[in-house]
């Protein structure tokens, strides 16, 4: 069934390829979870990437004095480690000339090899990890805010804003001991001290032992880097033991669930971080949140979409610049890029990872978390 | 001190949780010689049960009170969880009962595993929030030391359910029973003793006090979801073998004292190891005290008629 759509797809770029004899056909991959429970996600990085190449397409392109229409190849990761090396394999395969993707840093990882092999740029709108960009992989790019940057910003704030004596805890899992390593040197670096470092495991459901050890050395602040499964009953708890610290979690934790998982003992002293900027916020964010409702049936933009817009216009303006879509050629113009995207300026570092990449601070106020 | 002291009661409130779910799998080792992996699901399908219950009573009747509710609760899980215990000797465990040993373990592992699965399907990946039934708001504290309610119901529920238990293996005639099953399956069957209906009665009271011991872990700590079971049901196990497994006292001793480690280990371990460890390292302190107590009495604290069986 797939292959004959495909099929039809390919006999269709074909008749389009004879009518405009002129236009050459460019295909950019998108790869994220499309089905299952983060379909949403998957669907709001597409939506940001085919925006941008309607736009581009609206605008129009011209690379080496051909007239070029880009086109989209969405993939279906699952948001599986697995099927994304698969995923990653088809797309090098069906000769995309950049992609966009993937959401998990767990699938975009494995996959950035692949994408490295097949000699194809890649950049994430969404994987945090700061693995990714360290793997000297040259083409692999993010445009949002790595977790380096957003421990960075969590300590930062821990220090400067919530008290000078910082608890740490975190779930000894790769993202939650990264995180915590960061948050800890930005603490010190803050002219805070860590007066605690405390572990857990991502499956734990008990934190009395540790928080009672925590509250022994009467932190101003507890950090928790972990996930919201944790953090939710970790806040009960603190408020069992009458720990009376301000609390501060990484975007794991800065979810919706966490709120109904803490019940009543998260309140104004609670704090978390997420990647980015909220939409309101951002340089291009009004107008594109209307353009996107109008383009995709009055759905709202999640989160990813703008980095999607700003990852897919980096591609292009890259290839703009180098005079070509062959992805040995263009490559190289996209770390030279520096344009105003939608998330804000788009401009990446020796690494990859977007320059500045923003990360901001909610409080919880009022039954939900509030831009700071 | 009152750190000290704080450290304790964590200790105790936890133990007693294990020392809770231990029962069910000393009790049944004790009677089969079998290690049933699968108990820790048995606390999972009634927390989870509880939580369904709550669910529909909200729909129900809203303005019952929270104590109303909390009985109504066990009042489901409690049973269905016993059928579940019943049904788990009589489908799995049965036929394999004069099977070679690693055969009913291996099932038992595999009866875990789907019983995780099925509660995964019924009941979804998510965490889910369980109602604070019993306030866990801390009462005044007493030097220093912080205390909830729901704390203190789930000691004083464990003790009296532990008191029932000895009551009711030491006193009554099921308890003889159970007591001659466990000596030895045939003679007791030669003194009239329904070997069969002894066995299904123990899997059944074990399923029942790991239903209140789910009940409580879940309104402790607000959450329920389908992997719940596993780290308090190995937990439990460890407390049972360190108590001597088969024996009741032992795994009521072994809950305690395990709770107790694990929480003063995670607060002076890097006291006790001049900084070399920290608490990412608690779980290891328990391990080190299971296995000096192994070495010392292979048994167990209080163990009786481990070599034989083991």
């Amino acid at each position: 069934m797939k292959k004959s759509v495909l099929a039809l797809a390919v006999m269709g770029f074909g008749a389009a390829g004879i009518a405009h004899a002129q236009e050459v056909v460019v295909k950019l991959g998108v790869a994220a979870p499309l089905t299952g429970a983060q379909s949403h996600l998957g669907k709001d990085i597409e939506n940001g990437a085919r925006m941008a190449i309607e736009d581009y397409n609206a605008k129009g392109v011209t690379l080496d004095g051909k007239k070029v229409k880009f086109e989209l190849m969405p993939e279906d990761d699952q948001a599986d480690p697995r099927t994304a090396t698969t995923v990653a394999q088809r797309l090098s395969d069906a000769g995309v000339k950049g992609v966009i993707g993937h959401l998990n840093s767990g699938a975009s990882i494995p996959s950035s090899r692949i994408y490295d092999q097949a000699g194809i740029p890649m950049i994430s709108p969404a994987s945090t990890n700061p693995k990714l960009t360290q793997q000297s992989f040259k083409l692999v790019y993010r445009t949002i805010a790595n977790d380096v940057q957003q421990g960075l910003a969590i300590g930062k704030y821990a220090a400067g804003h919530l008290g000078k004596k910082v608890a740490i805890i975190d779930d000894r899992t790769a993202y939650g001991q990264g995180l915590a390593d960061e948050v800890e040197k930005a603490v010190k670096a803050g002219g805070g001290t860590v007066v605690g470092r405390e572990f857990t495991t991502d499956k734990a459901t008990d934190f009395m032992a540790i928080l009672t050890k925590v509250k022994s050395k009467s932190p101003e602040v507890v950090v928790y880097s972990g996930m919201d499964s944790q953090a939710g009953p970790m806040l009960r708890q603190i408020k069992q033991l009458g720990i009376g610290a301000k609390f501060i979690t990484g975007d794991g934790g800065c979810t919706a669930e966490i709120i109904k998982l803490a019940g009543d003992a998260i309140g104004e002293t609670a704090y978390c971080t997420q990647p980015g900027l909220p939409l309101d916020m951002m340089p291009g964010g009004k107008g594109f949140t209307e353009r996107y409702k109008k383009r995709f049936n009055n759905s709202e933009v999640q989160i990813y979409a703008p980095y999607a817009y700003d990852a897919a216009s980096a591609i292009i303006e890259a290839m703009k610049s180098a005079g070509s879509a062959d992805p040995a050629k263009y490559g190289p113009a996209i770390a030279k890029v520096n344009f105003p995207g939608v998330s804000g300026k788009v401009v990446f570092d020796a690494k990859g990872d977007i320059k500045d990449g923003a990360v901001t601070v909610y409080q919880f106020k009022g039954g939900q978390w509030v831009a700071q | 001190m009152d750190i000290l002291l704080q450290q304790i009661v964590n200790g105790l409130v936890v133990g007693s949780v294990y020392a809770l779910i231990a029962l069910g799998y000393t009790m049944v080792y004790g009677i089969l010689g079998l290690i049933n992996f699968a108990h820790g699901e048995v606390l999972m399908i009634g927390a989870l049960t509880a939580l369904q219950t709550l669910g529909v009573l909200e729909r129900i009747a809203p303005d019952l009170g929270p104590l109303a509710q909390l009985a109504i609760a066990l009042g489901v899980a409690v049973p269905v969880c016993m059928t579940l215990g019943f049904l788990m000797e009589r489908l799995a465990y049965r036929r394999l009962r004069n099977a070679p040993r690693l055969a009913p373990l291996i099932t038992a592992i595999g009866v875990s595993f789907l019983l995780q699965t099925v509660a995964m399907i019924l009941w979804g990946r998510n965490y889910h929030t369980f109602p604070q039934l019993i306030p866990t708001t801390p009462l005044e504290p007493v030097s220093g030391v912080f205390i909830t309610p729901v704390q203190i119901t789930i000691v004083v529920v464990s003790a009296l359910m532990m008191a029932g238990l000895l009551v009711l293996v030491n006193r009554t005639r099921l308890g003889r029973a159970m007591r001659a099953t466990a000596e030895n399956h045939r003679v007791a069957s030669l003194m009239g003793v329904d070997v069969n209906a002894i066995i299904g009665a123990t899997f059944v009271i074990g399923a029942g006090l790991a239903a209140v011991a789910g009940v409580m872990f879940a309104s402790n700590y607000g959450i329920a979801h389908y992997a719940m079971g596993f780290l308090p049901g190995l937990k439990a196990f460890t407390a049972a073998v360190l108590g001597g497994i088969g024996n009741l006292g032992g795994a009521m001793l072994g809950g305690i004292v395990l709770g107790l480690v694990e929480s003063l280990g995670a607060g002076y371990i890097e006291h006790l190891s001049f900084g070399f460890l920290n608490s990412s390292y608690q779980d290891i302190f328990a391990f080190i005290i299971l296995g000096l107590v192994l070495i010392f009495r292979p048994t167990g604290l209080l163990g009786e008629r481990v070599s034989d069986r083991a």
